[in-house]
């Protein structure tokens, strides 16, 4: 009886796949042609960052560039709203230098009197977090305090949609001519859709260092990456090095445990 | 319960008797899990997932408890409370990591254990209700992961809602007004947010209870063992403690190892970069896919792409794949062969190998890209699946020629057939005497 049951119900479903198995093959012969996006998106480029790998920590003077970067270029459009000015501190800065960062910042903090309704600024405070960019023109420009987390390969992405920006050529035009960048976008084979709203943002020299090195393009993106691996992942440093602490406790415990295991069962055939 | 040599619990700490005359809670455990719990003594490593589900049931509890105190279930903040704990609230970021890999763990754990089931036939008479219970504690699994991916109100976990919730306006006339209901709106949002967080923070203590009766069901006829032989006297068991409570040990060992690789150095390998993304209902991402321990069934839900018999083709990929996990139900039935273990059953094991590739298989599907060639792939993965069960089993069951067993557990061991290897059928001449 169960198993008349199971036939009829394994039957049924096996039947029910098998007719749309015929379905997808019959449709099969159908020529696809290659869309522009698959022809011409590029996965990110490898980038060597101190933060890669198991024992990756920073390298905090490329991380304050990079901060240079973020507020002297990014910060005109992006948010970084999950990181507060007091976190600079974690990254080198000094308390007065945190607090001349906040008070210095263009977009002040916004407040509200709750007696009388008016809204208002205030200079921000190294408690504030970084005051959210509200951004009018074409595009949405995405927050960026998780960016490198939010995409895959996220920090080379970064430096790759950076420094990725060329135009299409007469080739690539001829092959796709439906792919053509539309007005007000830019073309960029590393952005999944391939043209990207944002303007190419870096320029050589744009930015003088604190620390001397020389500005470029390639240089601006690697730091602004390595900076926001940092944002995304304060913590990444002291997890590696509390994870080797853990492992090494694991491995002496185990060690111990399979010696305890051998013991006890030293005169047990099993 | 147990068997007639166990040994009955004697305290030598008089405060230990004193309470065990008053509450038998300490003679409780030492028959459970301590030296009154003869146990076989041939089980092999696969005999440790049992405990590690536990740990992570455990880990996965304490985590969680921890994690609810900081974190605020409303749409408007919960993305922002999660972050919160990632970077001010002391180890937050630890607490998390653990918690959303703890999740993985503990589903790869119970996937080993249930295919150690499938393949030493443990799930046979008298253990059915083992067995039984073990799927609905699968199933409050399944649906505690589900809600807990919803929590932190990422991307993917707002479209996963509205996917999963989704199945449901797949039953006709009912299903839409079923749906909402479940959603307490049109779309997944703090109406539902908070019932997930809600039922998310119960069905852990649920599942707990489940696991009581599942082994205490366990305990009645005691663990099965790689040779499925019952066990027939003395010699054939050790007692739990010491034996496999240091075996157990060094399984917990390995086990701490693998998930503080993940906690540490890749805590975001299994999960999916979108849900770094706050929700945002306006914008749908381009391949919505649920967490890895679901990527089978969800392959299944996607093999059936035809109306077949005027059935629409969402209903009966819904069918498909909430009956895919059901039919495990009736599993002890549909498996007529009186041999437990795969080791002496020539022809089920050559299946039963089949359908290991054939579910790691569904799991590929269910993550790729929906292009043809996968599809295709899915859809023949998806009728092996069903046939393995509903119908191979069935037949190769009553139709099978077994290998010859060991009389008992013993004459197994000192032979050398371990739990693990296993490959010689077992010859049939006396035993050397000891």
């Amino acid at each position: 009886m169960v198993r008349a049951i199971s036939f009829v119900i394994g039957f049924g479903f096996i039947i029910a796949v098998v007719a749309a198995l015929f379905a997808s093959l019959s449709s099969l012969g159908g020529e696809t042609k290659e869309t522009a996006q698959e022809a011409l998106y590029k996965h990110p480029k490898e980038l060597e960052l101190a933060s890669n790998g198991l024992f990756g920590k920073f390298n905090m003077q490329q991380v304050q560039r990079g901060f240079q970067v973020y507020q002297q270029v990014c910060s005109n459009c992006h948010s970084l709203t999950h990181v507060a000015f007091r976190d600079l501190r974690k990254i080198g800065y000094s308390e007065a230098e945190v607090k001349k960062i906040a008070s210095d910042w263009q977009l002040k903090a916004q407040t509200l009197d709750t007696k009388t309704g008016d809204r208002g600024e205030r200079p921000n405070t190294p408690a504030d977090k970084f005051p959210t960019v509200y951004y009018p023109g074409q595009g949405n420009p995405p927050d960026l305090s998780l960016i490198t987390k939010a995409r895959h390969d996220g920090p080379a992405y970064v430096h790759s949609l950076l420094t990725g920006y060329r135009d299409m050529t007469a080739a690539e035009m001829k092959r796709f001519p439906e792919a053509k960048t539309p007005d007000g976008a830019y073309f960029n084979p590393y952005f999944p859709n391939l043209n990207i709203a944002m303007p190419p943002p870096l320029s050589e020299g744009a930015i003088t260092y604190a620390d001397g090195t020389k500005s470029t393009v390639e240089q601006n993106a690697k730091d602004v990456a390595a900076f926001l691996v940092w944002a995304a992942e304060p913590e990444l440093a002291e997890r590696h090095w509390i994870g080797m602490i853990v492992m090494g406790f694991l491995l002496v415990a185990t060690v111990l445990a399979y010696g305890a295991y051998r013991n006890i069962w030293r005169d047990m055939k099993h | 319960m147990s068997f007639p040599w166990a040994q009955h619990y004697e305290p030598k700490n008089p405060v230990m008797k004193w309470v065990d005359e008053r509450l038998p809670l300490p003679r409780l455990i030492f028959s459970a899990v301590g030296a009154g719990y003869p146990v076989p003594r041939n089980l092999n490593w696969f005999w440790n997932f049992g405990v590690l589900a536990g740990l992570a049931l455990a880990s996965q509890i304490i985590t969680g408890i921890v994690l609810a105190m900081h974190y605020a279930a409303n749409g408007a903040i919960a993305f922002d409370s999660v972050e919160h704990i990632m970077r001010d609230v002391n180890y937050g970021w630890l607490l998390r990591y653990a918690h959303a890999n703890g999740a993985s763990m503990f589903l790869a754990v119970v996937y080993i254990h249930i295919g150690r089931g499938l393949f030493y036939g443990s799930y046979k008479a008298p253990r059915e209700m083992v067995w039984l219970l073990g799927v609905v504690i699968f199933l409050l699994m399944m649906a505690t992961a589900f809600m807990g991916y919803v929590l932190p109100w990422g991307q993917m976990s707002f479209w996963g809602a509205q996917v999963i919730t989704g199945f449901f306006s797949a039953i006709p006339i009912v299903g839409d007004p079923i749906r909402i209901w479940l959603l307490g709106g049109y779309a997944p949002d703090d109406a539902a947010l908070n019932r997930f967080f809600s039922l998310h923070y119960l069905l852990p203590f649920v599942i707990a209870g489940v696991i009581v009766l599942h082994i205490w069901a366990l305990h009645i006829h005691g663990s099965n063992n790689p040779t499925g032989v019952e066990v027939k006297d003395e010699q054939d068991t050790v007692p739990f403690h010491p034996y496999y409570t240091a075996k157990d040990g060094f399984g917990v060992g390995i086990f701490l190892l693998i998930f503080a690789t993940f906690v540490f150095f890749q805590p975001n390998l299994l999960g999916h970069p979108d849900n770094y993304i706050p929700a945002n209902p306006l914008s749908t991402p381009a391949h919505i896919v649920p967490e890895w321990y679901f990527l089978p069934f969800y392959a299944i839900l996607k093999s059936f792409t035809f109306d077949f018999l005027w059935i629409p083709a969402k209903l009966w990929g819904v069918l498909a794949m909430f009956g895919s996990i059901l039919l495990l139900f009736f599993l002890p039935w549909l498996d007529t062969s009186p041999v437990r273990s795969a080791k002496y059953r020539p022809t089920y094991r050559v299946f039963l190998g089949i359908l290991l590739i054939d579910v790691l298989v569904l799991g590929y599907v269910g993550g790729a890209e929906p292009i043809a060639r996968n599809v295709i792939l899915g859809q023949i993965a998806t009728a092996y699946y069903f046939a393995h069960f509903l119908v191979i089993l069935p037949i190769v069951s009553a139709t099978e020629r077994p290998r010859p067993l060991p009389n008992s557990i013993t004459e197994a061991v000192l032979k050398g057939e371990t739990g693990s290897a296993g490959d010689t059928a077992f010859p049939e001449r006396a035993l050397p005497a000891e």
